[in-house]
């Protein structure tokens, strides 16, 4: 388990980051979101130990993180940079005996990794003559290619197409699923709800909100429920506690101001006709985000 | 922790020891594989090789040194290769064949010397005079203020723009690398795996090995080079300080290049290299102008042999002319290697503080704090 615990961070008089605590799970993907100037690439940078925060802490299972832990740790910078006359294997390679690879074991991880992502066709050419989004793969292989326990990325989805999006996603769940702490930042909300297990929402340098996704979700509902029916809908006008959002014949979106007054709205429902579907309705991501940054 | 699908690199991961060699190796990949670096050491290369064949034809002229000889010290040159004798019938009429330029030097009988005979030259003795005779004369010069000898300053061109050429080739070469990394930003990535000092040792040791392969090449042009012409006794008054010269230039270097990497981490940009350092570049520059222009002065090259960054133009100079003591070199070397590792600790400093720091230029003060 990777803890940040109380991580603050000023320059000159501008605070950054005010007591950010949150914790990073193994074998879950970690969504943190927050808008520009947030903290995002402050806090990863100090998880890294690339940046020295003012007070707080990092540890893992713990102890506190030291630099021989932090090469288990996988990390994609926000600004992106490879040395840009290396070949794609070679640098790869380059990174992973870094990271203490013997040379034949960082060429066979190399370059299956490269394969995984998309880039087999592309080994020996020139990480400058990469288009934009082949780049990005290139980085994330680098990011990957020493098997991290812990996966810091800023922005890995930024830049990539649609089918990009989707090889990265997976490749980021397959590390997960055995067993590594993977934190993400992403300003494409969508991906991150349909992805992370577990959500970090900061903004002005604090933590906003944190938890589990549907836990969030749950927190955050405003108990709007869906009806699906084949009856018509329109006595709901009429129930008290209840206020109509949104109404066609038989389907209906409303907020109700208490449980009772949902289930006395469903009971009153399937006396009427056959209901189809009866379901609270989450709250998105984009929702949540708007509502606990303000 | 956590299952990995494989099994994971050494816990410790590499060792400092591995980790420098594998940014050194790096280092020196990458340039072996860059055009300009490869074009600017054929044109060097070529330049050197110029140079000695030049020299070496100005220096001797295939039929021998001229040489005015009184018939009392006949005996002394009758066996001596490479001199052109011309009798004198007297001591004064030898010293006038000197004057007016028709011989370099003259041989006379003088019962005071104790080899029994001086040499009389205008300015300075034609060294290879001096290197063929088995017995190292008294000499008496004419008129020591004037005139220059070619070879010595041939040799002065020579160190002057090997060492100039490799530093600042080198030195450029590294600060480039240095800001390359800061602005790519692999160095986030690099210093996320292993330690800055490693990053720093590696990219020296990578330059220095470059750098000491380049100038190994070059005195091998000029052995070649002077074997060929002919000049053999030549090569014995250089060799020495040649191969000292390499010596220098290897402290010498790692010296500059530790400072032009700490200098370059302080920008973030290629532009603003110049901004740092250009103050080395002067540093570099300077031995280069006063060896060319004080290469006859004893003073001004005294004070250069034993100043750390002029010593390995200036120390092989001395040695050349006969001006060093046996024990000169060695201290100036203890000097030079003093003032390296000294350098090395404020360099490594300035580079852990400035890597990171992107953006507007470090100041010095902030980079030498904490």
């Amino acid at each position: 388990m990777l803890r940040l615990q109380g991580l603050t961070k000023s320059y000159g008089e501008r605070r950054v980051l005010d007591d950010v605590t949150f914790d990073v799970a193994p074998g879950r993907l970690t969504g943190f979101v927050g808008g520009n100037g947030a903290g995002k690439t402050t806090t990863m940078r100090i998880v890294l130990g690339v940046l020295g925060g003012d007070a707080g802490t990092v540890t893992l299972d713990g102890a506190t993180v030291t630099s021989a832990d932090r090469r288990r740790f996988g990390y994609m910078p926000e600004e992106r940079g490879l040395y840009p006359k290396m070949k794609v294997l070679e640098h790869i390679v380059y990174l992973a005996r870094l990271h203490g690879f013997g040379k034949a074991d960082a060429e066979s991880r190399a370059r299956a990794l490269l394969e995984d992502l998309g880039l087999g066709e592309r080994l020996g050419d020139n990480i400058e003559t990469l288009s934009l989004g082949n780049q990005q793969r290139a980085q994330i292989a680098a990011a990957l290619v020493h098997d991290p326990d812990v996966l810091i990325l800023d922005e890995p989805f930024s830049g990539l197409d649609p089918l990009a999006v989707e090889v990265v996603a997976a490749v980021l769940q397959e590390r997960a699923a055995v067993g590594a702490s993977v934190l993400f930042s992403s300003h494409q909300l969508d991906v991150v709800e349909r992805l992370c297990d577990d959500l970090v929402i900061i903004a002005g340098g604090t933590i906003r909100a944190k938890g589990a996704r549907d836990e969030l979700r749950a927190a955050h509902a405003q108990r709007r429920y869906e009806l699906v029916s084949t009856g018509d809908a329109g006595w709901l006008r009429d129930e008290e506690g209840v206020e109509v959002r949104d109404f066609d014949g038989g389907y209906a979106v409303f907020d109700a101001d208490s449980d009772e007054t949902a289930q006395r709205v469903l009971r009153r429902a399937v006396a009427q006709g056959d209901v189809a579907s009866f379901a609270p309705q989450h709250p998105t991501l984009s929702q949540i985000f708007k509502e606990v940054i303000q | 922790m956590n299952a990995t699908p494989t099994a994971g690199p050494t816990t410790a991961g590499p060792t400092t020891a591995q980790s420098v060699w594998l940014v050194a190796e790096r280092e020196i990949g990458s340039k072996l594989r860059s055009k300009a670096f490869i074009i600017s050491f054929a044109i060097l290369f070529v330049g050197a090789l110029a140079l000695v064949l030049w020299g070496g034809l100005t220096a001797q002229n295939t039929s021998g040194t001229p040489v005015a000889v009184t018939s009392d010290a006949q005996q002394y040159v009758a066996d001596v290769p490479g001199v052109d004798v011309t009798d004198a019938a007297s001591d004064a009429e030898a010293r006038e064949l000197v004057s007016a330029g028709e011989v370099d030097a003259a041989i006379v009988g003088d019962s005071a010397s104790p080899t029994g005979f001086t040499v009389v030259a205008e300015s300075s003795p034609p060294t290879n005079l001096l290197l063929s005779l088995s017995q190292l004369p008294t000499v008496e010069l004419l008129d020591p203020d004037a005139g220059s000898d070619a070879l010595g300053f041939v040799a002065a061109i020579g160190f002057g723009v090997v060492f100039l050429m490799a530093a600042s080739l080198f030195g450029g070469t590294i600060a480039q690398s240095v800001v390359e990394e800061k602005q790519t930003r692999v160095v986030e990535l690099l210093i996320s795996a292993i330690p800055v000092r490693s990053l720093l040792a590696g990219k020296v040791i990578g330059n220095t090995i470059l750098a000491m392969g380049e100038i190994l090449i070059l005195v091998a042009i000029a052995v070649v080079g002077l074997t060929v012409t002919g000049q053999s006794e030549l090569l014995q008054g250089l060799g020495a300080p040649i191969a000292w010269f390499a010596v220098f230039f290897f402290f010498g270097f790692v010296l500059l290049a530790t400072l032009f990497a700490a200098a370059a981490s302080m920008v973030s940009r290629q532009e603003d290299i110049g901004s740092t350092t250009t103050p080395l570049t002067m540093l570099i520059m300077a031995p280069y102008f006063l060896v060319i222009f004080f290469y006859e002065n004893p003073v001004v090259l005294g004070i250069m042999s034993y100043v750390p960054f002029s010593a390995p133009v200036g120390m092989p100079m001395r040695m050349f002319l006969g001006e060093a003591q046996w024990w000169e070199p060695l201290l100036s070397l203890a000097i030079l290697i003093a003032t390296c590792l000294g350098a090395i600790i404020v360099a490594a400093k300035i580079y852990e503080n400035s890597l990171l720091r992107m953006g507007a230029r470090v100041k010095l003060s902030e980079a030498l704090s904490r």
